[in-house]
């Protein structure tokens, strides 16, 4: 992020030499770590202190969650690649990247909604003529006394998780939820960056715009790498 | 478009530029997307070795620790850029985390 960047950021005539709208991004972005902050606190405070399922190991998909991730950083790289491209003056370059971060945004924001419906419709199935109890996870253990006392060969029951379920429903769904509250208005923005370029407004030298836009970007991919590890990770690993 | 065709020779110049400067050319941001996914793979594969017990928690901060200081330096260009941005953001960061570590203090090891 070349000589521009340099040009916004360190000959501005103000007072501390640096692009206000710059300095005030990263201030945003310093008091969006306390908000973030705070918010996976509260979920690791509360995690184990749930008395009744689903718990994370009843509902996480590691793999799915991992293809998830992957796609958001990819949409990193392809942010930067289109700050480069318009940095370059190659329009059509960075138009076919700022796409490529929005859409890949959007199947971010996809995989979300599919893991969010999932988790709600999240059914308790067991086998009743082979019940292995140290298979089972804790929530699972709680119905498997069910198949003796309703005399049936396969038990199923919707248990859904929502956040009023319990302490992990509310702290994951708040947490995660305000991270795709935050993608969702990165989307909205790299779009809308995409559709002014083509009405002439934006230009190489008024690449700043498009800077302030990516900081929020990737800003919104470094939360999500620590919610990885912490909350789905973590949230898995028997003992934490 | 007439905008589209700013000059090749322009971009072949301005890349050679980076490379002099030493601010990321698009191979170097295409190198970091690449270690993230690696570190990334890493942490899921390590997620499934049973034995590593509670040392899995040091090497996946380590591993998160590493994914989240290298999109922060390279994509965010904090590496580059005045020091004062790098300062906003870390100070966010080290409030974040003390106050992340007193409400756990407060809530679960001291409860």
């Amino acid at each position: 992020m070349s000589e521009n960047v340099a040009a916004h950021s360190e000959h501005e005539e103000t007072t501390t030499g640096l692009n206000h709208r710059k300095l005030l991004m990263w201030a945003f972005l310093g008091s969006d770590c306390m908000f973030f902050g705070s918010l996976i606190a509260t979920y690791v405070i509360y995690q184990g202190k749930s008395k009744v399922g689903p718990f994370p190991e009843d509902v996480f998909s590691i793999p799915v969650t991992s293809v998830s991730t992957f796609v958001l950083l990819m949409s990193s790289m392809s942010m930067v690649l289109a700050y480069a491209a318009l940095t370059r003056g190659n329009m059509k370059t960075f138009r076919v990247w700022l796409f490529s971060t929005a859409i890949l945004g959007m199947t971010f924001l996809a995989f979300q909604v599919f893991e969010f419906h999932d988790f709600a419709n999240h059914k308790v199935e067991l086998d009743c003529t082979n019940i292995v109890m140290g298979e089972l996870t804790d929530h699972e253990k709680s119905f498997a006394h069910k198949c003796a006392a309703e005399g049936v060969e396969e038990f199923k029951e919707q248990h859904g998780l929502t956040p009023r379920t319990n302490l992990f429903g509310t702290t994951f769904f708040t947490l995660t939820g305000f991270h795709g509250a935050h993608v969702t208005l990165g989307v909205i923005w790299l779009l809308s960056i995409a559709f002014h370029s083509f009405r002439g407004g934006v230009r190489p030298e008024t690449n700043l715009d498009l800077d302030l836009a990516a900081l929020y970007w990737h800003f919104v991919d470094v939360v999500w790498i620590v919610i990885f590890t912490v909350v789905y990770l973590f949230g898995v690993f028997p003992g934490i | 478009m007439a905008e589209d065709n700013i000059s090749a020779t322009s971009t072949n110049q301005e890349s050679s530029q980076d490379a002099h400067t030493g601010h990321p050319t698009p191979m170097t941001y295409f190198k970091v997307a690449m270690a993230l996914s690696v570190i990334t793979a890493i942490e899921v594969a390590i997620f499934y070795v049973e034995d590593l017990g509670h040392g899995i928690i040091p090497i996946l901060v380590i591993l998160s620790a590493g994914k989240f200081a290298l999109v922060a330096m390279f994509y965010m260009h904090l590496k580059y850029d005045a020091k004062l941005f790098s300062g906003f953001f870390i100070g966010g960061l080290i409030l974040a985390t003390t106050v992340g570590i007193a409400l756990l203090g407060l809530f679960k090891f001291f409860a």
